[in-house]
């Protein structure tokens, strides 16, 4: 059993008048219920719901106070290498693109996590591009061995790699993965990705699972929204995660909702995801999952990101770059463009306005006193 | 009235523990400290980080005895880590033991939680386990070393209140070391009623740090906890399923 299984079910569905099915009663019984089923994730979903977002918006506040209290945990990602065997038709990275590659030395991921670590982030989010002869598991390991003297936690976003890998990187200290579908239709899956290892869907689908088994603490699913119809798109993430918190309950489950941003291509995405619209699906994701962990990246404004942070987000991302070495070396390649340039004591700032207290540290396993066994 | 609680050497007043969880800003704990009247504060050594400029521990105030806490553990290895990091950062040797598998429900694994107890208890430290309210564990805990149970009155964080109140009568009643309950209590009234069965004292976090007035929710607590503890020291009346008459219509026999 995999979740393809549950996507190849999902992708038979009659969505067009499915959509349309749904009533204002049937909102109204997902926001009474106390375990939001399937049923009424689509509810919430649905066009239907658009006129309850408020309702939604009061529950799932209440949901969040209740499970994470007042508190806003804020990390930011590390780009350790921009080198890339995929071309995918959305992202600066694709092998298509000339420009200068880089990839960090293991003192300058020292010097980048040091100038990381002067903010007092303790929890960091490593990235690379897919090239399995460039950065291989081995080198994000040799990377993490570095950063555990700057960091309480690390987590991966890296190629999907088999569980044995993961088991590796987990015994090195990595605590947790994030890995992306971008795409849950598989017909567009192929169709945006259009060279390389990363066409091959089901790998891609089933890595999540295989961080799971690997016994990482926290895994983070998310789909790119804009890339396909968002309904449907968030309605199999929602489902993803929930088929693997049941199946791993030991893990931590958490979902992202990064919406689709500019980079050095000329990629228009089919949908249009509104504020109103990722606002539907931060809210369905909170009601449907009343203790998972919601992220929000800096592909967000500012100002948006000052209200959503009442809606049911847990984790915010801060001081971002997308560039390899982006914090302590000059001239490079951002991934894609960020919407919130604000430093880490600005974010800090913002949420202790907004009666939110920052958590720059809410775990520890890397840092190991003398003499501890 | 004096009627103090003694546990590992550690003589206490009050009979109500709080967290330092959920709160909006770390600067009211001192105030929640003070209008709670708490002398024992739970904190998650996860979120200790003694090179940050806001340290958690640094809004305690002296006079506190900490019980820093395992939350995040998964096994009994994780937790005997974090409670030696704990001592070995000068937090004391108090710990609560939390481990927890079930990222949905957050219900303990006491089976876990009897391993990590063994250890730490013959390290020397007072431990003071969160666990599933059942009688065969909280006694291996007791066999184990520990120096009182923490049992979930209902999931963390729920504001549910004391739904597994008969396991927590059979504990208090069963077991001679003091009984907790931790977790769950979500009105003062709640914490009135676990005192009034003969909880040796409450803990809690989520009721007071998302109450919309945290200060007047900790004062609330303290009372309500007094006035149960009163009440349980006074010895409840017994309750009757039908009327007792105060006049009886058979009294003429006597």
């Amino acid at each position: 059993m995999s979740f393809y299984e549950t996507m190849t079910r999902l992708e038979q569905l009659p969505y067009r008048a499915l959509w349309s099915r749904y009533t204002a009663e049937d909102v109204k019984r997902a926001l009474r219920a106390e375990q939001v089923d399937e049923e009424g994730l689509m509810a919430l979903l649905s066009p239907a719901a658009e006129p309850y977002l408020e309702e939604m918006a009061q529950k799932a506040h209440r949901l969040t106070r209740t499970h994470f209290g007042h508190v806003m945990q804020l990390f930011t990602p590390m780009y350790l290498a921009d080198y890339c065997v995929n071309h995918c038709t959305y992202c600066s990275f694709s092998s298509i693109y000339d420009f200068p590659r880089k990839k960090l030395t293991l003192e300058q991921v020292a010097r980048e996590a040091e100038t990381i670590a002067a903010t007092g982030l303790r929890h960091i989010l490593i990235l690379t591009g897919e090239s399995r002869r460039d950065s291989p598991a081995g080198y994000v390991r040799d990377c993490v061995n570095v950063l555990r003297r700057y960091f309480s936690s690390v987590s991966i976003e890296v190629n999907p790699l088999s569980t044995a890998e993961y088991a590796e990187l987990r015994d090195a200290g990595v605590d947790g993965l994030t890995l992306y579908q971008e795409v849950y239709h598989q017909e567009t899956y192929r169709a945006l990705h259009v060279k390389g290892p990363k066409r091959v869907y089901r790998n891609r689908l089933d890595a999540p699972e295989r961080g799971c088994e690997a016994g990482f603490r926290s895994v983070n699913i998310g789909a790119l929204l804009g890339m396909y119809e968002w309904r449907q798109e968030a309605l199999a993430t929602a489902l993803h995660a929930r088929y693997l918190q049941d199946k791993y309950p030991e893990c931590e489950i958490g979902l992202s909702v990064p919406r689709f941003r500019p980079y050095l291509g000329e990629f228009n995405p089919a949908s249009d995801v509104t504020d109103r619209a990722l606002v539907q699906i931060i809210l369905a994701y909170r009601l449907f999952l009343p203790r998972s962990g919601l992220s929000l990246s800096t592909r967000e404004p500012a100002a948006l990101r000052d209200h959503l942070v009442q809606l049911g987000i847990t984790k915010m991302s801060a001081g971002v770059s997308t560039e390899v070495g982006g914090h302590s070396l000059e001239g490079g390649t951002p991934q894609f463009e960020i919407s919130d340039n604000r430093s880490v004591d600005e974010i800090a700032v913002m949420l202790r306005l907004r009666g939110l207290e920052p958590v720059f540290k809410d775990w520890d396993i890397l840092s190991e006193p003398a003499g501890l066994a | 009235m004096q009627d103090p609680l003694t546990i590992g050497g550690v003589t206490l007043t009050s009979r109500l523990f709080i967290g330092t969880g959920k709160y909006s800003r770390n600067t009211l704990i001192p105030e929640v400290i003070a209008r709670s009247g708490s002398q024992v504060i739970t904190v998650a050594l996860r979120r200790v980080d003694p090179e940050s400029k806001d340290n958690i521990v640094s809004h305690i105030p002296s006079h506190m005895t900490l019980l820093p806490n395992t939350s995040g553990a998964r096994t009994a290895e994780e937790a005997v880590r974090i409670a030696r990091l704990a001592r070995s950062a000068g937090l004391g040797n108090w710990v609560k033991i939390e481990v927890i598998n079930d990222q949905k429900y957050l219900l303990p694994d006491n089976m876990e939680t009897i391993r990590a107890t063994e250890i730490l208890a013959a390290e020397g430290f007072v431990v003071l386990p969160y666990m599933s309210p059942d009688l065969s564990a909280a006694l291996r805990l007791k066999a184990a070393g520990a120096a009182a149970v923490m049992p979930l009155g209902a999931p963390i964080g729920s504001n549910r209140g004391l739904q597994t109140k008969e396991l927590i009568r059979i504990l208090i009643s069963e077991t001679d070391m003091p009984v907790i309950v931790d977790a769950g209590i979500g009105r003062p009234s709640e914490a009135a009623e676990a005192m009034e069965m003969g909880a040796a004292a409450v803990l809690l976090n989520t009721a007071i740090a998302t109450a919309k007035d945290p200060l007047l929710m900790a004062e609330a607590f303290c009372e309500a906890v007094s006035a149960g503890r009163k009440a349980f020291l006074a010895g409840l009346g017994p309750v009757e399923e039908t009327a007792a008459a105060s006049s009886p219509l058979t009294g003429f026999l006597a």
